[in-house]
């Protein structure tokens, strides 16, 4: 048997969903329904009301060492919790330019409930429990982005987490 | 005892990426706990004082693990500071 592929990456470089999917697959024929999730820098409007430029992006920080190990856990509580024959989590830090790629989850399982299911409570997870901090940089400043209570009461909804 | 302290995100940048802290074995004022810490930090300077003000959110993790302000210090423990995460 091969060494099984990387659950979790924390990487500068793009990421391909459809290859992401395809490699998901390719290692379990019991798989019966894939969900993904990707997040995109959308455009925002800058906080001292200039106008939108071209040039505004996102810089993401994050805890080199903590930020792999948050998401491996979370994802072993995800295979506690839900029927899952596979799971991907890939992270982008760094400079990301409005209409770019941030974060993927993909989940595979045989059914598409608990496929459903569990893409959802990772990215919940992911919102308020990983360590990472974008801050948004425009032609006239930066400020960092704040936590939304609304991620918190998303998060609640599981229930009670390790 | 030693302490390795590391800062993210706006307390990364008002005090840099950290610091690494020792008291000798015989110090009246070691804090016994991550929130003690946090105290005794801000005691240090006015940007530490402004960093990690009490009134600020921020969260701490104990090798980096999420933990409370009670969560005790274990030698040698990583601490971190850092605002309310928002990622994804």
């Amino acid at each position: 048997m091969s060494m099984a592929a990387a659950r979790v990456s924390v990487q500068t470089d793009d990421f391909d969903l459809s290859g992401e999917v395809a490699r998901l697959r390719a290692q379990d024929g019991q798989i019966g329904a894939v969900v993904s999730f990707v997040g995109t820098v959308r455009e925002w409007l800058p906080a001292d009301g200039a106008a939108r430029s071209p040039d505004t992006c996102l810089e993401l920080e994050h805890y080199p060492g903590m930020t792999e190990s948050a998401i491996e856990a979370m994802i072993d509580e995800a295979q506690r919790r839900f029927d899952l024959r596979g799971v991907r989590v890939i992270h982008r830090v760094g400079r990301l330019a409005v209409g770019e790629q941030i974060v993927l989850v993909v989940t595979a399982s045989s059914h598409r409930g608990q496929a459903f299911d569990a893409c959802e409570f990772l990215m919940d997870w992911l919102k308020t429990q990983a360590p990472f901090w974008k801050k948004e940089i425009s032609a006239t400043g930066s400020r960092w982005v704040e936590a939304k209570v609304s991620d918190d009461e998303a998060l609640a909804r599981w229930g009670t987490l390790p | 005892m030693k302490i390795t302290v590391r800062y993210f995100a706006q307390v990364r940048e008002l005090l840099g990426p950290g610091e690494d802290l020792h008291w000798p074995a015989d110090a009246a004022d070691v804090p016994a706990t991550v929130g003690e810490l946090r105290q005794w930090l801000i005691g240090r300077s006015p940007a530490h004082a402004q960093a990690l003000d009490a009134t600020l959110p921020l969260r701490a993790a104990c090798n980096q693990l999420m933990c409370s302000a009670q969560e005790p210090l274990p030698e040698g423990a990583e601490i971190a500071f850092f605002p309310p995460v928002t990622g994804g």
